[in-house]
């Protein structure tokens, strides 16, 4: 199953949050979406689970374009958001059935996927607490596990490490990683922190709304001749002016 | 859209209002709390300044306290539904909202079953109410319980959708201080729920104009007809085509953003 994002364009009055941003997902891969704040990773998500309608341009899964079949779209797509959007007073559990419910899961149904998302996440234990007693990292693991209730081909993560120590961030990675190579899912991962990318994982570098990278993580030091890739960030998204002064 | 899916979809939602329902005990206490206080201290109050003659559907002079219960009642659904706006504010700020709108079914059918949901948990403190309010004697006919529940359903509906219409416009939470000042108060008070119309227009004429105007005064008026077992045709009319109204308005504003923030 794959994705594809053909020449996308986005404006919020006269600012251009996007401009012509294309690349196509390929499938079973963790990918990773780069760019500093205000680059376009949140505008291009929000486009693709649908709380932005699109301007120009289009977002394909297979043959089914978002335009015209939204919902058979949605059902494909699993997002974890940046800001946390669990129900803090209910339970894992009730956080759980409720998205499948929203998916058109019987309750009976989603009792199985409950259980099996949850002992993926290694929260299984945990399944009758509030959320509101879990630590970051782990509601991040179910918002994960919510994510992956409806079985979906593909995995959008909207800086999903954001706020935990360094720990529990390359846990959630490595743990995306695998979903990847043994469920076959194609995982979008946006972030900023250079260290969660391997030399192996394609990347698409956002900069001021334009692609200015799709390629493999290796790319982003060749064409800034660094050896590493914080390095090769800063230096391939920061302002002339600002390179000037470096 | 299959229908299985959709009821599916009906049934989490409203599992997960009435979860949050008693998780928030308080809020069950504070809107059974407000009508009761004003149905005890101003209606004691009021009672001699305010003489109500026999109008319908009350076939016999009333007291104040039997007057204003149907107004009260549609004040518990008045502040459930603004309070849902505010919990819809809250879940857009906070995300949850999100997860809503993710799903893959209609957009419209999933603020319908959220509209929905919030009546039902409504009507169960309505019911509290009508119940603690045998105390002070008001006793409309038994089969008025039964009548009236249709008639709370619409009202509740009207008021969730006009919830969720402002929910589209208030931008941020703090915004719904200016809801109570600009939404509650004004609907309440220009209204019949405290006084009959004719009163008001003894008073004066622009004030009159404002109540007859308002749809609130046309779901207070359903509910007093159908609580002593009549129908208010008019007040029936109205209270539909408001509802329609505001939820179509509603459903246009949670449309995906053509052109964002």
């Amino acid at each position: 199953m794959s994705i594809s994002v053909e020449s996308l364009s986005f404006a919020y009055g006269p600012r251009n949050a996007l401009k012509g941003v294309s690349f196509q997902l390929t499938p079973g891969r963790f990918h990773a979406l780069l760019g500093p704040n205000g680059a376009g990773k949140s505008t291009l998500f929000s486009l693709i689970t649908r709380l932005n309608a699109l301007q120009d341009g289009d977002i394909c899964i297979d043959e089914l374009s978002i335009r015209q079949q939204p919902a058979s779209v949605m059902q494909r797509v699993g997002v974890v958001f940046q800001q946390s959007s669990l129900d803090l007073d209910l339970t894992v559990k009730q956080n759980l059935y409720y998205h499948a419910a929203l998916h058109g899961i019987s309750r009976q149904h989603a009792k199985p996927l409950v259980e099996r998302e949850l002992t993926r996440m290694e929260m299984a234990d945990r399944a009758n607490d509030k959320v509101r007693a879990l630590n970051g990292g782990h509601r991040r693991r179910v918002e994960i596990a919510r994510a992956l209730m409806h079985a979906p081909d593909i995995l959008l993560l909207d800086e999903p490490t954001v706020g935990l120590d360094p720990q529990t961030r390359l846990a959630l990675c490595n743990y995306v990683r695998d979903l990847c190579e043994q469920d076959h899912i194609t995982a979008l991962w946006a972030t900023h922190l250079m260290e969660e990318i391997q030399p192996h994982d394609p990347v698409i570098l956002l900069h001021k709304g334009e692609v200015l990278i799709n390629g493999h993580a290796d790319d982003l030091l060749e064409q800034s001749g660094c050896s590493h890739y914080s390095d090769a960030f800063h230096v391939l998204t920061s302002t002339d002016k600002q390179r000037g002064a470096a | 859209m299959n229908l299985s899916a959709a009821w599916h979809c009906f049934q989490g939602v409203l599992i997960r209002e009435f979860l949050r329902f008693i998780q928030q005990r308080s809020r069950f206490l504070s809107a059974l709390v407000r009508p009761l206080l004003w149905l005890v201290v101003f209606a004691a109050g009021f009672r001699a300044a305010l003489g109500i003659s026999i109008i319908q559907p009350y076939d016999t002079y009333i007291t104040y306290e039997t007057y204003i219960a149907p107004g009260l009642c549609c004040m518990i659904l008045l502040f459930n539904g603004m309070q849902s706006s505010l919990s819809m504010v809250y879940d857009r700020e906070m995300g949850s909202m999100r997860v809503l709108l993710m799903s893959p079914l209609p957009r419209p059918f999933l603020l319908l079953c959220k509209m929905v949901a919030t009546a039902l948990i409504s009507l169960t403190q309505v019911y509290a109410f009508l119940l603690a309010a045998l105390l002070v004697d008001v006793e409309p006919p038994l089969i008025g319980y039964v009548t009236a529940l249709p008639a709370l359903l619409l009202v509740a509906l009207l008021l969730s959708s006009l919830g969720l219409l402002l929910s589209t416009q208030i931008k941020q939470l703090e915004n719904f201080a200016g809801v109570m000042n600009f939404v509650i108060f004004p609907m309440f008070f220009l209204s019949s729920a405290l006084y009959p119309l004719w009163k008001m227009q003894e008073a004066n004429d622009w004030l009159y104009t404002l109540c007859a105007i308002n749809p609130f005064t046309y779901a207070v008026e359903l509910v007093r007809f159908a609580l002593y077992g009549q129908l208010n045709t008019t007040a029936l009319l109205i209270t539909l085509g408001a509802t329609a109204i505001f939820t179509s308005l509603a459903v246009l504003g949670f449309r995906p953003r053509k052109s964002g923030r």
